[in-house]
């Protein structure tokens, strides 16, 4: 076991000095309200830490999450999985399979109870006893549960595991549930969008990884940090929109000058998401950009909410600020959403302590 | 023992194999064989496990959404049924594509191929026959040699290079923490490379992760995102403004400059790093023909990449059509997916039922109801299924046919069909591969052969890719930068009922949408897809399917370990979220249970 890389060692290779290491764990105490004292403790569990496990599971999906995910440009997906996590088990990628698949989860989920995250793919169907997705002959809602258990927090990947997606537009016919509402004793971090842009899911992974603690998320869960704000707030377009320079029809003068989409169906103004700045494939484009309106694919429901063509009807041209100021009531339910996350910090710190007490045993 | 009337054998007395879930493709998916005491596969059984319902979803919407939500049918072939949908509207609308539109999405559809072929090459096959821990033992020097030896032109090949990429992977095994490579089948002799091709492969592994990200920047750039980019019916959504106000966030000069990069990029990878990892991999791997199933007896390919917009004939495609069947190379049959005889899709062994039995279907009268239940021999319970029994119902994935037939679809259909033609690229790929391994036409009939068509697929794609970014720049300059017509983009200048069909090929093979329009609603949405057609299920004759039939009377090491399983399933691509998304199109409620 001498030759584990540990979480240390990885932070070193990626370029952090030992000074920077040792600050960051004397803001991880501090972060955590514990003193000084506690610093030298976690530097050494730092140091002597094995990658963190990620079990990451598929229910009804479509894969396009995993393909968001192997686009990261930074960190690159590569380094993520040979040097910041130990993806135990993902049936997309996994050499194994059947029984020796199944025995790499069972292995993963005994030895390290209590510290892997759990990455959800999908949700699953309730209808016709769970058999709409079958894994190892066996409904996947059991393998969620299963998995669930012992993981110390649960990131729900896209749509789908957010809020349902596709397969739960209406009528939703084999009652796709998302996660969150199948597991409901475990923090859960969503981060929706169909799918999620890369960086942000890897940005996700990367911050739980290097604070050791949930992103600080908002009334929905989702992490503030890309989710707080909506598109149409930080567009390029934004300019053409409050001068009430629009696209008329696909391809006319306006389109070819890069008005706003609003008139075409853009949900932008009602999509919280980070297309806007963080944009998509390293910053290469994002739908508005490339001529399309928003189709709010990070939004619950968005599949149900009338044509991507409509206009957005409850917004009126000068009523957007008006409207954005009665989310922002709506979100003084923020101390809800406080009180969830630190919920959820409290429930990492015990892990982490569990973590630490069996190393000083040992 | 049972003759298939497709001509098979099937012997299911043997011991029982299942291997639930299959990993490595999108999904889920289910395979359970029987192997005699040789442990040579006798008897084959391939089910799909999930089910999600999506046409009976569309049912009622606006018909130019429609794109988005098939495009949700697929996040790994993502685009292909999103052009598959609005070809489908168009056709039943009468809409005319602009040229620009349709050399920008043979362009996307192209780089799709491309990305599909190297993501599953390198991240979902290349580990049934390469071996990374072996990869330890290699020495770098002699990989780099290697490496120059088999493509001379790429430029990464020196012995530090190697070196590296095994320094780290030691670190990564020796941490005991193989994340991916958990409980892989390393020790199992089915592995036949040499520990410099495996350093090689691995390394490559790790560069074309690296450069899949790069490949996808096309769709970025014409759709906004990837996965799934943004379609339009009638055209593409994104402008053309060269030089004129506002050009900054159109498709400009920089934007060209950039696709162009990366269209060049991508053939040098296929030429220098794709294709030769394919022949050295192969090479090593002669001697295992096995896998060949349907191949050599019925392809189906619907052929794509049209010359130019609104022509769908066939001798306008780039990649071809046609049908064989009965093991006829010389006669290719013409395919209409009109024809309500040639296409049809039967339930006997699906989880469906329709009101006859072994009654088939045409996708406009396509209807599905389903019906979960077990046979009377399966093992375990309905919620913990041990052995299915296959002489009943036992998977979510239909049984389609071409005029009764069983079809394989894919890239090896495609190069099949192709050289049966004359296709004169695909052949001249075709002859060359053969003449560099020293093999016979017939070695194309296999496993190999299939992970070998996608290879010089990906190849072409490539060169067609260049072909239609030329002809975008040319009609630009002849002053045309029209991308979407909108003339009936209103649905008030629709007809009261209109039907289509839009056609493509996916990276996985044939796929086809059928669509009916009343009152400028979606009235009836059928998908028949590539995995439909390759992971289906027996029908009321008993021919048994593409997957089926490729693993039989294989030969396996080591019966508790499915590298050769994995290996010829893989070989496919398989797609089952693709496969199984049908539902009742009048949508019946169905069982409740209570949430766990």
């Amino acid at each position: 076991m001498e030759n584990i890389e540990t979480f240390y060692e990885v932070m070193r290779r990626q370029g952090i000095t030992r000074r920077s290491f040792m600050k960051y764990c004397s803001l991880t105490a501090a972060a955590l309200g514990l003193g000084p004292s506690f610093v030298p403790k976690i530097a050494h569990a730092m140091e002597t830490k094995p990658r963190t496990p990620v079990i990451w599971v598929h229910g009804l999906e479509c894969t396009c999450c995993s393909e968001s995910f192997i686009r990261s440009a930074h960190p690159l997906a590569k380094d993520v999985v040979l040097s910041m996590i130990s993806l135990d088990y993902d049936d997309t990628l996994m050499a194994a399979a059947g029984h020796q698949a199944e025995a790499a989860l069972e292995e993963t989920i005994e030895k390290y109870k209590g510290n892997y995250i759990l990455a959800v793919e999908g949700n699953p169907p309730l209808n016709e006893d769970g058999m709409y997705c079958i894994v190892g002959g066996k409904p996947f809602v059991d393998q969620l549960h299963h998995a669930a258990k012992h993981a110390k927090a649960v990131i729900s990947w896209g749509a789908c595991a957010s809020y349902g997606c596709v397969q739960a537009a209406k009528p939703n016919p084999t009652r796709a549930t998302p996660v969150h509402k199948v597991i409901t004793d475990k923090p859960i971090i969503k981060v929706p969008g169909c799918p999620p842009i890369a960086e942000v899911m890897t940005g996700v992974i990367t911050y739980m990884l290097t604070f050791d603690k949930m992103p600080e998320l908002d009334r929905q869960g989702r992490p503030q940090m890309f989710y707080s704000q909506r598109i149409h707030d930080k567009c390029y377009r934004r300019p053409h929109f409050d001068a009430g320079q629009f696209v008329e029809e696909w391809d006319d003068e306006n389109a070819k000058k890069g008005y706003c989409l609003y008139k075409m169906g853009c949900k932008g103004p009602t999509t919280y998401n980070a297309c806007s700045t963080v944009r998509w494939n390293e910053g290469v484009s994002f739908p508005i950009q490339s001529g399309h309106g928003c189709i709010g694919c990070s939004e619950d429901g968005f599949w149900d909410q009338g044509s991507f063509y409509d206009r957005v009807t409850d917004l009126t041209q000068f009523g957007v600020e008006a409207n954005a100021d009665k989310v922002g009531l709506g979100a003084a339910g923020v101390v809800g959403a406080g009180v969830a996350a630190h919920a959820a910090i409290s429930a990492l710190k015990s892990a982490q302590k569990k973590t630490q007490s069996k190393k000083e045993e040992a | 023992m049972t003759l298939t009337p497709n001509g098979f054998d099937l012997d299911n007395t043997g011991r029982r194999i299942v291997v639930d879930p299959v990993t490595r493709i999108e999904g889920h998916m289910r395979c359970e064989v029987n192997v005699d005491e040789q442990g040579v596969i006798r008897n084959a059984v391939s089910t799909g496990t999930m089910w999600r319902g999506l046409e009976v979803i569309l049912k009622g919407r606006d018909p130019r959404d429609a794109w988005a939500f098939t495009e949700r049918i697929c996040g790994v072939c993502t685009g292909t049924h999103a052009l598959t949908s609005v070809r489908a509207v168009e056709d039943a609308l009468g809409i005319m594509i602009p040229d620009n539109a349709n050399s920008i999405r043979n362009i996307m559809q192209l780089n799709l191929e491309i990305h599909d072929h190297v993501v599953h090459f390198y991240h979902l096959h290349a580990l049934d026959w390469v071996n990374p821990i072996n990869a330890l033992k290699a020495d770098p020097k002699a990989t780099s040699e290697l490496q120059q030896s088999v493509s001379p032109s790429h430029p990464m090949s020196s012995p530090g290079y190697f070196r590296d990429v095994q320094n780290r992977l030691k670190k990564f095994v020796e941490s005991g923490q193989l994340g991916l490579f958990k409980n892989g089948y390393w020790d199992n002799p089915a592995y036949k490379l040499p520990p410099e091709a495996d350093l090689m492969a691995t390394t490559h592994y790790l560069e074309a992760l690296d450069l899949q990200k790069e490949i996808v920047k096309v769709h970025t750039i014409f759709g906004g995102k990837n996965p799934h980019p943004n379609w339009l019916v009638g055209g593409v959504p994104c402008p053309i403004n060269m030089d004129g106000v506002g050009s900054v966030g159109a498709i400009n000069m920089e934007r060209l400059n950039l696709v162009s990069s990366i269209i060049d990029k991508c053939h040098e990878f296929n030429k220098n790093v794709y294709l030769p990892d394919v022949v050295a991999i192969g090479g090593f791997y002669k001697n295992w023909l096995y896998g060949g199933g349907l191949s050599s007896k019925a392809c189906l390919a619907y052929g794509d990449i049209p010359e130019n917009p609104n022509d769908f004939s066939p001798e306008q495609l780039h990649l071809p059509r046609g049908a064989i069947i009965n093991g006829n190379l010389d006669e290719v049959h013409e395919v209409d997916p009109r024809d309500p005889e040639q296409v049809q899709e039967f339930v006997d062994h699906s989880w469906y039922t329709y009101g006859e039995p072994g009654k088939g279907l045409h996708p406009w009268d396509g209807i599905t109801e389903p019906n979960y239940e077990l046979g009377p021999n399966a093992k375990g319970t309905r919620t913990n299924i041990l052995e299915l029994d296959e002489a009943a119902k036992y998977s979510w994935i239909k049984a389609p046919r071409w005029r009764g037939h069983a079809m394989e679809t894919g890239p090896l259909a495609r190069y099949i069909v192709g050289y049966s033609k004359g296709h004169e690229e695909i052949s001249d790929q075709v002859n060359r591969l053969l003449r560099t391994m020293d093999l016979p036409v017939d070695a194309l009939f296999s496993t190999l052969g299939r992970t070998a068509a996608r290879a010089l697929e990906s190849e072409y794609c490539g060169r067609l890719q260049r072909y239609f970014f030329d002809k975008l720049v040319t009609n630009i300059k002849n002053g045309d930068s029209t991308t979407a017509n909108v003339e009936k983009w209103d649905p008030k200048t629709w007809p009261k009922e209109a039907k289509g069909v839009g056609m493509t090929e996916a990276p996985r093979g044939a796929l086809g949408h059928w669509i009916k329009i009343k009152d400028g609603r979606i009235e009836n949405y059928q998908c028949v897809v590539p995995t439909t057609w390759n992971g289906s299920p027996r029908d009321t004759k008993g021919n048994i399917g593409a997957f089926e039939a490729s693993l039989m009377n294989t030969p396996m090491e080591r019966p508790d370990e499915p590298v050769e399983i994995l290996r010829t399933l893989h070989s496919f691509d398989p797609c089952l979220a693709c496969s199984t998304h049908v539902m009742s199109p009048d949508g019946d409620e169905l069982t409740q249970v209570k949430v766990r």
